[in-house]
């Protein structure tokens, strides 16, 4: 049996850049990607800003070596799951017993809307095969397909948290001995559904986001992908691994629906638990790739978890949706790539726009990019409604 | 990732108008009847009191309702509620609604729909109701998968601080549904039927071929 | 306000209450009706789709949805505001 759980790699696609290296880089020049939509057609792309992935779903089909009609969230999927693969220095999947786990939200939506808009205008028009992909399970088949994995695959659907939950059930399944590879993470495209949902919700912001800033009034929604390789003991002996999943912990809030609890209970619970799990003192952690959706409600109760577990000695912390935008069930995938890369390079991400000062907090995020920092431990926070919350940490050698 | 000690203390089927609670019928309701009616029907016979329900989807109806016949006579409230997780599962996802939020954003689109368009949420309603703040997973998956609904809480039960957990399987989708819910707990207490897959699977399917 | 009424109980699927059991005074969130930050959103739907109103700002909420007459008084007044 492994005793330890180690990431040997990862890859990411997002509003910010293609692979995982476009979008270090625009985090180091202060990019953030949210701006008027381009590609997804809706009655609000004058009013809410997304952050795209920059690139139509022919050239994401180019690049993911797949047909042109399969769902956006697959095409994202399979691109950063590819490209965390080759990074992890491992050779022919088919030489190792491999899982494959994803959180995705919105499953083949982008298409079944398709067929919504042809068939409400005719019902006899409207192309049945654009529903088959409507599930979130067969997004997840379609690239397990693809890349040749067939040792074990789940979809986990938990909501924003969906990408996190992805790696605690992969570091199991490799900590049981029933594979020795998994790739986890999550994906979701951008859809109108989604936009239009959140927008009821009145959530959205109509500026650029401004996480744990005074003036914050909503979210941004963004669209991508993340996986880390999570690998076993020995084969980590023969690679060279970023950092190893060292902790975790999911707790439900039991509050509402869709808003946290004000002292955001299972925000401090899942924290809790994930240093726990890792037994480390709250003072050992170096910096937290915060939830931080730039909500009213989301970032009061999570930085008033954050104080309860952590104060006075707080650590380096930023909300990278303020760049990527949130990308729902892709985001814990997106920000444990980014985590783990954290505590490889000692890297601390910006926090973009950040401005004036929470009243609820005696703490702020970091706006600067820097690197070669001491990182030993990097938690990564990833709330999501239903009351599902989840924190990760991640620990060198 | 069967090794752990844990058994399945209780569990509630629904189907076809029909609730067993520990193989026991329940309750079968004129076959007449459509789903909302009844669930309506089935809150007034085991619940009342709880008027959120009626602002549920038929998911999260079906899972509350489920778990309120399975935890009446076997309540958790001795636990810690971080110590009672959850693990559901079912095939659509939450597709039954998302159907029905996206037939209204033509006209004005619904904020309380939108809101149970996540499969998960059904875990929130019954963790809202019971207090429960421990794990939570779903699973979307074609079939109810008796291996990983009795393996992934065993470890859950053994390696983590649960206590107890809820899981098995909640699908809906138009007026097919069929809700398999399973209490599993470190203590042998109720049933204290040892948790295997084959265990889960004999319950899973009883009823459902004689019907 | 007996319209209102009605029209409140059938947006927010309010199955257990009847309008006469809505007190006009009676404040609708929290300990009145018991209405959270959803049902407050469907309100703003309920503005919309039954009276043309349209609230853009959902800090207003509290305000105007504190209870029966301050909801009737804002339709009032919106509506005055615009004849």
């Amino acid at each position: 049996m492994s005793e330890k759980v180690w990431i040997a790699g990862g890859g990411v696609i997002s509003g910010i850049g293609l692979n995982l290296r476009e979008c270090l880089g625009a985090f180091r020049e202060m990019k953030p990607g949210m701006g008027a939509m381009q590609y997804l057609s809706s009655v609000h792309r004058n009013t809410f800003p997304v952050a795209e992935v920059k690139a139509d779903n022919t050239t994401l089909a180019d690049m993911a070596g797949l047909p042109e009609n399969i769902s956006r969230t697959a095409l994202l999927s399979l691109i950063a799951a590819k490209e965390a693969w080759q990074s992890s220095g491992l050779d022919d999947i088919s030489r190792y017993r491999v899982g494959f786990v994803s959180g995705n939200t919105v499953g083949g939506m982008d298409k079944t809307e398709d067929f919504f808009a042809e068939y409400l205008a005719d019902n006899r028009k409207g192309r049945l095969q654009q529903v088959v992909h409507h599930e979130c399970g067969s997004v997840t088949e379609i690239v397990a397909d693809a890349m040749g994995i067939r040792h074990h695959v789940s979809t986990i659907s938990t909501a924003c948290s969906s990408g996190a939950n992805a790696l605690m059930y992969g570091y199991r399944l490799i900590r049981n001995n029933i594979v020795d590879v998994v790739i986890a993470g999550g994906t979701d495209s951008l859809t109108r559904f989604t936009l239009n949902g959140f927008n009821t919700l009145m959530i959205l912001d109509q500026q650029p986001c401004r996480p744990f800033d005074e003036t914050r009034t909503g979210l941004n929604l963004g669209e991508g992908a993340g996986y880390v390789v999570l690998v076993s003991d020995s084969l980590a002996a023969q690679l060279q691994p970023w950092c190893r999943l060292s902790g975790f912990a999911n707790a439900n809030d039991a509050y509402h629906q869709t808003a946290s609890s004000p002292d955001g209970t299972g925000n401090y619970l899942a924290m809790k638990g994930a240093l726990d799990m890792s037994g480390l003192q709250p003072q050992q952690i170096g910096y937290i790739n915060l939830h931080g959706t730039g909500t009213g409600n989301n970032d009061v109760s999570e930085g008033i978890a954050i104080n309860r577990i952590f104060a006075p000695h707080f650590p380096a912390m930023s909300s990278t949706k303020s760049f990527t935008g949130h990308t729902l069930g892709a985001s814990g995938g997106i920000e444990a790539v980014l985590s783990a890369v954290s505590v490889k390079e000692g890297i601390i991400y910006p926090n973009a726009r950040f401005e004036h000062q929470m009243k609820e907090l005696p703490f702020a995020p970091a706006t600067a990019w820097s690197e070669g920092n001491d990182l030993r431990h990097v938690m990564s926070n990833s709330f999501g409604f239903g009351g599902n919350c989840s924190s990760l940490v991640f620990s060198s050698f | 990732m069967n090794s752990a000690e844990a058994y399945i203390t209780g569990y509630c089927i629904i189907r076809q108008q029909g609730i067993w609670l520990n193989g026991q019928l329940l309750w079968e309701a004129d076959r007449s009847m459509d789903l909302q009616e009844w669930l309506r029907a089935g809150y007034d016979r085991f619940s009342g009191q709880y008027p959120k329900f009626h602002k549920m989807d038929a998911l999260s109806k079906l899972g509350w309702l489920a778990a309120e016949v399975l935890l009446k006579d076997a309540p958790l409230q001795a636990l810690p509620p971080e110590k009672v997780g959850m693990v559901l599962s079912n095939r659509s996802g939450s597709l039954d609604t998302d159907l029905r939020y996206y037939a209204t954003v033509k006209d004005i689109a619904s904020p309380a729909l939108f809101v149970y368009t996540l499969p998960n949420i059904v875990m929130g309603e019954i963790c809202i109701r019971h207090g429960f703040k421990g794990e939570n997973t779903f699973f979307v998956s074609e079939n109810f998968d008796p291996e990983l609904m009795s393996s992934y809480p065993a470890q859950l039960l053994a390696a983590t601080p649960l206590e107890a957990c809820l899981c098995g399987w909640v699908e809906v989708m138009g007026e097919a549904y069929e809700v398999a819910l399973f209490l599993l707990e470190k203590t042998p207490t109720g049933l204290a039927k040892p948790l295997t897959a084959t265990a889960l699977n004999d319950i899973y399917l009883n009823n459902k071929i004689s019907k | 306000m007996a319209d209102l009424k009605k029209q409140i109980i059938e947006q927010l699927n309010l199955q257990e209450v009847t309008p006469e059991s809505i007190g006009n005074d009676e404040p609708l969130f929290k300990e009145g009706l018991g209405l959270d930050s959803i049902d407050a959103l469907e309100l703003i739907v309920l503005l919309q789709q039954h009276y043309n109103i349209r609230i853009a700002n959902p800090e207003q909420g509290p305000e105007i949805f504190y209870s029966i007459r301050s909801m009737a008084e804002f339709i009032v007044a919106q509506q005055t505001a615009k004849a």
